[in-house]
């Protein structure tokens, strides 16, 4: 952000605030194309075919006019990273006020062209038509560089009801390359000259390099460099099997030091709650004559274990070092934050590294992409002048990547004689969730830190409210009169942790949606009926009606000793979309999700069917995380090194989903990418309850543990 | 040492000269340019690298180049024909059954497989042929509606 003061124009909408030159977001062609330019990268969740139509939409172009620049740190506005579910509100509002100024500013020209004024202009498909007659087309205006100046914001959007390509479904433009296997990912560049970078990670995170021979490994066939940097040991290679087989004889040649290695071995959540941490207490509400009303009260502790993101595609990356300048293809969430930490890790200034994204496979937050793309351009400096390729290995992926901090959540609710919550209390204890690069401090940067002048991580800092991290979602929605909400950030991280998709929500809705459940069973009342009753937001309480109307809710139904079905609920952020989910179980060997429906408001809708895709695939990803994910450890090292250590949700066990989709054109457009991970987890966790009677509090959801809890 | 090697790659000759234990995938991806078959693993898990062989479906990250032989490999680049999508990956789009996108060359190579062979196959061995290929988007639901259409397609 720039200081406040010099400011000449403060407050411009979304991202625009930051990258204030129109030209920066679109260009018109003369070859009858618009080509946008947002800062926020494809990771698989459609995000750029909804911003076409948003610039669609606005320019009165057709969609297909609309091309999307490759984002790269050369020409794209820095919009920070692509995470957070904020594309829509950041990049998408900003591309709305440019191109509906844009549109202003054509037609303003067009109308001296013409002889006429703006409000006797039309526009079909970018061709601007007079009423007196006469026409002129944007391209015929793009020569004149009519947008290379800064906006203001000064041109109102469309409303909801003028619009004809917002709201309506538009196909992703990527998939039909990508299911004919044309190269798509950074996985499949292939260029000039590139070599094949593999890296050797030490067995642990504290182990350091004692010694390594080179002489096997160099004279494998193929081999172009062996390096060595401190802890940081790579090969590089004329072919990607022999690279790797060169990194396996590096392997095997090492002997590290690992003796001060001590994580917590499966006692992570007493390691949360009894490490050194920050106490912030987030919300606070008193109302001592409700709280007199208090006749029982309740408490119980919620867990989660560390969740990995498990991208099917290791993170990989292509750099390419020349006269002392490096290009480096990423599928980075953020390019100008790796860039940023490229450069301290690298030891050069940040404009002789050029950072291009290309797409990598879903990542779901902060994965090894990043850490990639600094191994390629360490390797890169070995073999001067090609480009370097370097892919993770599978086992690498599940050992290195920063995963989705463990939680714990205890809650203790006091109710009043008429099954009303007079009080309530939350306090969550976590890792913080965000270790993202581009951070001042230190650098995020996985090699760095196995360097010889090592780097330093920057310190841990957890995302703050109204956001949040640890504690996202930690504030109920609900009113309650006495509330008290706290977050214990424990920044001793035995493991390495960052991003996951929905950060702390996942956990801290699942802990207040099974607790709303608790004391609903106390109160002896319909668990949606006593959501409803405690929640006033009309939003909230339509999509809880929506969601269990798809799934034909009966009030008083009893589950049957095998199939039971609950609800779960959650604003996302208490800033973003609305989801409710109810999901029906049946436990038979495992527990198994066999239906789950939604309801979804995220305002004003851009892309329905994009939208539907998000949120079915964060409810079947949520109920892989809930039944089966967790990552595991001994003393010494993470022992999830593959698919069979780490099973997740398979075609056997995915049930169908049914979507539902409010859309409200007069509210915000908000992202959806994580509002169901944390309502899907609560809802399969009640549902569990309401078919056998008991409550499993600790996450996954195992057969062990249901064992256990009976 | 490297040998050649001439595989029958979607109906083609095509020699290569590798060393016998490459894996199959690397040949694809980097001698002959067919970028569809995906690393995911290497341990055959996934099967972001699934080609047919001889009508099966097989994971490429596992196959060294010496034990293919003669016989017949048919990648994601062999099914279609120029401008005319594979009716699997017509429905694909048609069913938007894609996030990212990483796994499903795969899916449709496994899928492929199991029609070539079973092209009546119900639900559940649509399901049964999938036990070796992960999708981490969730894309699940779109992916077996994708499969049925092309199904239905494929039958007229």
């Amino acid at each position: 952000m720039n200081g406040g003061k010099q400011q000449a124009n403060p407050g411009l909408p979304g991202s625009l605030e930051t990258n204030r030159r129109l030209d920066r977001w679109l260009k018109i062609g003369r070859d009858g194309t618009v080509t946008i330019y947002p800062g926020k990268v494809e990771i698989g969740q459609g995000i750029l075919t909804a911003l076409a139509q948003i610039a669609a939409e606005e320019l009165d172009v057709a969609l297909e006019r609309v091309q999307v620049a490759v984002a790269s740190t050369s020409h794209s506005p820095d919009e920070g990273t692509t995470s957070g579910s904020r594309s829509i509100e950041e990049s998408g509002v900003a591309l709305r006020f440019a191109a509906a100024e844009a549109r202003e500013i054509l037609l303003a020209r067009a109308a001296e062209r013409l002889g006429t004024t703006i409000e006797q202009l039309a526009v079909a498909d970018g061709v601007i038509t007079a009423r007196s007659g006469g026409s002129i087309a944007y391209w015929e205006l793009a020569g004149e560089d009519l947008i290379a100046r800064e906006a203001t914001a000064g041109v109102k959007p469309k409303s909801p009801a003028e619009h004809r390509i917002v709201g309506q479904t538009a196909k992703r433009r990527d998939i039909p390359a990508k299911v004919a296997g044309a190269p798509a990912y950074v996985q499949d560049l292939a260029l000039p000259g590139m070599r094949y970078g593999r890296v050797v990670r030490p067995p642990s995170y504290q182990a350091r390099l004692a010694s390594f021979d080179e002489r096997e490994t160099r004279a494998l066939p193929g081999v172009v460099a062996v390096v060595r940097d401190g802890s940081f040991l790579g090969a590089v290679a004329a072919r990607e099997e022999q690279a790797i087989r060169a990194a396996r004889a590096l392997w095997r040649s090492a002997s590290w030091n690992e003796a001060s290695t001590k994580l917590p071995a499966s006692g992570i959540h007493a390691f949360l709650l009894n490490a050194p941490a920050q106490d912030t207490v987030i919300s606070e509400k008193v109302d001592a004559k409700a709280r007199s009303r208090a006749a029982r009260s309740l408490e119980a502790t919620y867990t989660r274990p560390f969740i990995a993101h498990a991208s099917i595609g290791p993170s990989c990356a292509v750099a390419q070092l020349v006269d002392g300048r490096y290009t480096v293809w990423t599928h980075s969430q953020g390019i100008f934050p790796l860039r940023r930490d490229l450069a301290k890790a690298l030891g050069v200034a940040e404009e002789r590294i050029t950072v291009i994204h290309a797409e990598g496979a879903g990542c779901y937050g902060h994965n090894g992409a990043d850490d990639a793309a600094l191994d390629a351009a360490l390797l890169a400096r070995a073999a001067p002048g090609r480009p370097v390729q370097v892919q993770w290995m599978r086992e690498d992926e599940f050992a290195w990547e920063p995963y989705g901090s463990a939680m714990v959540v205890k809650l203790g609710a006091a109710l009043d004689g008429a099954g009303s919550i007079v009080n309530w209390r939350h306090d969550v204890w976590s890792h913080p969730h965000s270790a993202r690069p581009g951070r001042s401090g230190g650098a995020n940067l996985l090699a760095g830190w196995h360097l010889a002048r090592p780097l330093n991580a920057a310190p841990p800092r957890d995302v703050p409210q109204p956001a949040g991290g640890s504690d996202r979602n930690a504030i109920p929605l609900y009113d309650f009169p006495n509330q008290r909400v706290a977050k214990h950030v424990v920044t001793e991280m035995p493991l390495r942790v960052s991003s996951l998709r929905s950060l702390g929500a996942h956990a801290n809705v699942f802990a207040i949606e099974s607790f709303m459940d608790e004391l609903a069973a106390a109160s002896g009342v319909d668990p949606l009926e006593f959501r409803l009753r405690h929640l006033k937001d009309p939003r909230a309480r339509a999509v809880i009606d929506a969601a269990a109307q798809a799934a034909g809710w009966q009030a008083g139904q009893r589950g049957d000793g095998v199939r039971g079905r609950g609800v779960g609920f959650a604003r996302y952020k208490n800033l973003g979309c609305y989801v409710a989910v109810v999901a029906e179980v049946a436990v038979e060997h495992e527990v198994r999700v066999t239906r789950a429906w939604a309801a979804v408001d995220a305002g004003l809708v851009i892309n329905p069917g994009g939208l539907v895709n998000q949120i079915e695939g964060g409810i079947l990803q949520a109920i892989s995380w809930t039944l089966k994910e967790e990552v595991r450890f001994d003393r010494e090292r993470v022992t999830t090194r593959s698919w069979d250590d780490y099973p997740i949700l398979t075609f056997a066990e995915a049930p169908p989903v049914e979507v539902v989709l409010i859309n409200r054109p007069d509210e915000t457009a908000k992202g959806a990418g994580e509002g169901a991970q944390g309502p899907t987890a609560a809802a399969i966790g009640n549902a569990l309850c309401h078919a056998l009677g008991t409550r499993v509090r600790d996450l996954p959801i195992t057969r062990e543990r249901v064992i256990g809890a009976l | 040492m490297a040998e050649t090697f001439t595989l029958n790659v979607n109906g083609a000759s095509r020699r290569v000269t590798v060393e016998p234990e490459t894996p199959l995938l690397y040949v694809l991806r980097n001698d002959l340019s067919l970028k569809g078959a995906r690393f995911g693993c290497g341990l055959g898990q996934c099967g972001a690298c699934t080609v047919i062989i001889d009508g099966a479906a097989v994971q490429s990250c596992d196959v060294p180049v010496s034990a293919v032989g003669d016989r017949a490999i048919t990648t994601i680049e062999g099914i279609s024909t120029p401008g005319k999508p594979h009716p699997l990956q017509q429905a694909f789009v048609d069913e938007q059954a894609a996030q990212c996108g990483y796994c499903a060359t795969g899916i449709i190579m496994s899928a492929k497989a199991l029609l070539d062979r079973d092209p009546a196959a119900d639900e559940a061995a649509i399901r049964a042929a999938l036990a070796k290929n992960l999708c981490r988007c969730g894309t699940h639901n779109r992916i077996l509606r994708a499969i049925r259409r092309a199904q239905r397609e494929l039958q007229r």
